[in-house]
């Protein structure tokens, strides 16, 4: 009952408090650890449910119109959940260690931007594209079919390969992609190389809403398939499979589990959630070139699954609301704060702010604050924040 | 002539070394035992039986069918499944997943009817766990089903890979030394339990074991393997007896001595 009451009162709170200070990055943060908090109170479940439907579906666009940057951040953050819940079944469940995740990204980011822009005209010839924006909606599981057929057309060669061997030339394969993207713009125009593609068609969404709110909604509602089927496949024979892959590869394969077949169908899974995802970046962005899909974007979402813990669903979706919102928020917001001293004037033990060099801002050491975080961690909490829990079922008597 | 499973003249060499020699070996029913010194190549013999090594010579012939060249999961899809004799189960699963591992290859499911979670999936998936249940049963395990096998004891470890493997429905089962590790208390009820499992499932065993005693009860036939080859086979009594057992396990002048 405390729980319950807390729990409410928390989330209403934190909500109403970001409505009176719309601004307050710190209000906001308190706002999404009540999320967190309604996930690990001893409620009942439907309390839970609606809590979080209600929290996520209502206060949360709502909070968007007060601050459109929020609702920004939240859908940023629900294209990286689904990245790296994808993610996670490659290498927290199957265990194959993927480095070049963000490849499966890019494919699914250019076969939209493609066709959805005009750019459809000078590699094909024809005066037919963009095509109406209508066809985002298709263009969602060609994008998740494209992918999955180069996943498993990788898979195919290199998972004969164990552990590092196969981390590398993963690794590889994300760099081929992204100097592909970087080069295909002659001797015909792919990718239109560096200069990238624009502008891509955005979905048609229901007008009676803002258009970000719509998006919002669109997104979330992918997250929420994308989370069904993590959820069937892992409590099946399929992820049970792909978790003794994990822990003893040769055992498996005596028990019956055709190893080649279970691992293809892992990376097909992880780069299909890629590539509808790519899709949706690059209509949310309207703008993409490689610059997108870096080898660090890659790491990214690996640090997400890791941090979060790996071949969990709640870690997968926590690590990367982590990552996400202290990349867009955090450090930016100490960036800001800092800042704003340093225009102030202000001095501390006798230096003045002013003279700090701007190579000191905070958003531009945020790969050595991840570093910190991930190396500290793996000292105090290697399981990650949501560890994997098993399943505890009645065997009856 | 058996014609459950047999090998004819299998060979396997590891670049100079033979570690197995044309061994001729079949089982039809019932527990046949592999014995012989350490490094006599027994473990060898069962990888070359389920796949992970291909063999250099020689054939296996498993219900008149070849399975040479086939990959050990199709192998266990046709009916032989093994354990290992370093216990190899999926540490972080829990010990009813370890046996559902075990039956992946008799799910009939495909990615369709996981996705949806349709009536098929849910009948199937309800009759997996309950046959988890039954397997752990039969092993006496299943009050500790949900507990992680990384956690359990060393014996239950051994006998979830029993269970594990049984779950594959194999016609043929291959232990190699399910009893190392154990008390001579727990070797016995463990050896007790593979004759139930004869009597019940029907199903054909071939044993590698060190403990002599447990395997002079529990067999019906006995081959001795000493560097690679097939130095004699029979009932346990005539291996026993045989001069050229006792001087493999003991060395010649110890075997003279035994024998004058």
């Amino acid at each position: 009952m405390i729980h319950a009451g807390a729990a409410v009162a928390f989330v209403a709170l934190s909500g109403a408090g970001v409505a009176l200070f719309p601004r307050s990055i710190l209000v906001f943060l308190v706002f999404q650890s009540s999320l967190v908090f309604v996930y690990l109170a001893r409620i009942p479940t439907w309390l839970r449910l609606g809590l979080l439907t209600i929290a996520l579906g209502v206060m949360m666009p709502a909070i968007g119109t007060y601050n459109g940057y929020y609702l920004e951040v939240a859908t940023q953050v629900g294209i990286f959940v689904a990245l790296a819940l994808g993610l996670n079944i490659v290498v927290g469940l199957a265990g194959l260690l993927d480095l070049g995740y963000v490849a499966f990204f890019a494919v699914g980011a250019y076969s939209w931007a493609i066709f959805g822009s005009p750019h459809g005209n000078v590699l094909f010839g024809i005066d037919v594209f963009p095509l109406s924006p209508w066809w985002f909606y298709a263009f969602l599981f060609i994008g998740l079919g494209v992918a999955a057929v180069t996943g498993v057309v990788l898979g195919l060669p290199v998972l004969r390969l164990r552990g590092d061997y196969l981390a590398i030339v993963t690794l590889g394969f994300g760099e081929v992609i992204r100097v592909l993207a970087n080069n295909l713009d002659k001797p015909i125009n792919v990718t239109n190389g560096p200069k990238g593609i624009t502008p891509i068609g955005r979905p048609p969404l229901p007008p009676d809403v803002s258009y970000a709110i719509g998006f919002y909604f669109l997104v979330l509602l992918i997250v929420l398939v994308v989370i069904l089927v993590n959820r069937r496949l892992e409590d099946s024979h399929i992820g049970r499979a792909w978790e003794a892959m994990r822990e003893d590869q040769l055992a498996a394969q005596a028990m019956g589990v055709p190893l080649v077949r279970a691992k293809l169908l892992a990376f097909a899974c992880g780069a299909s959630f890629a590539g509808v995802m790519g899709v949706v970046f690059a209509s949310k962005q309207i703008f993409i070139n490689p610059e997108s899909f870096t080898f660090l974007e890659s790491i990214g979402v690996l640090a997400m699954v890791i941090l979060g813990g790996m071949g969990s669903i709640p870690g997968a979706i926590i690590g990367a609301t982590v990552v996400t919102v202290l990349n867009l928020q955090v450090l930016k917001g100490l960036s800001l704060w800092l800042n704003e001293l340093k225009n102030a004037g202000v001095t501390v033990l006798g230096y003045n702010l002013a003279n700090l060099p701007t190579q000191l801002e905070p958003a531009k050491y945020e790969r050595m604050i991840f570093g910190i975080i991930l190396v500290l961690m793996m000292i105090f909490r290697p399981q990650g924040i949501f560890p994997a829990r098993r399943r505890q079922r009645e065997l009856g008597k | 002539m058996s014609e459950l499973f047999e090998a004819r003249g299998v060979t396997k060499r590891f670049g100079g070394l033979t570690a197995v020699q044309e061994v001729t070996f079949g089982v039809d029913r019932g527990i046949a035992s592999i014995i012989g010194p350490n490094g006599a190549g027994k473990t060898t013999l069962f990888n070359v039986f389920t796949g992970l090594y291909a063999p250099d010579g020689g054939d296996v012939l498993f219900k008149g069918q070849s399975v040479v060249g086939r990959r050990p999961d199709e192998i266990t899809a046709l009916g032989i499944c093994r354990t290992f004799q370093n216990i190899r189960l999926f540490a972080n699963m829990t010990a009813a997943e370890n046996v559902l591992v075990g039956m992946h290859a008799r799910v009939r499911l495909g990615v369709r009817d996981v996705l949806s979670r349709n009536a098929r999936f849910r009948t199937d998936e309800g009759q997996l766990w309950r046959r988890a249940g039954e397997l752990l049963d039969r092993v006496g395990l299943r009050a500790k089903g949900n507990e992680v096998a990384r956690n359990l004891p060393y014996g239950d470890q051994r006998r979830l890979e029993l269970a594990r493997a049984l779950a594959s429905e194999p016609a043929l089962l291959l232990l190699d030394e399910p009893t190392a590790g154990m008390t001579q208390g727990e070797a016995v009820t463990l050896m007790a339990l593979l004759r139930r499992l004869v009597a019940d499932l029907g199903v054909a065993i071939i044993l590698i074991e060190h403990n002599m005693r447990v395997v002079m009860e529990v067999s019906d036939r006995v081959a001795v393997l000493d560097h690679g080859e097939k130095i004699a086979e029979g009932a346990p009594r005539d291996v026993q007896s045989n001069p050229r057992v006792v001087e493999a396990y003991l060395g010649r002048r110890a075997a003279a001595r035994a024998g004058a």
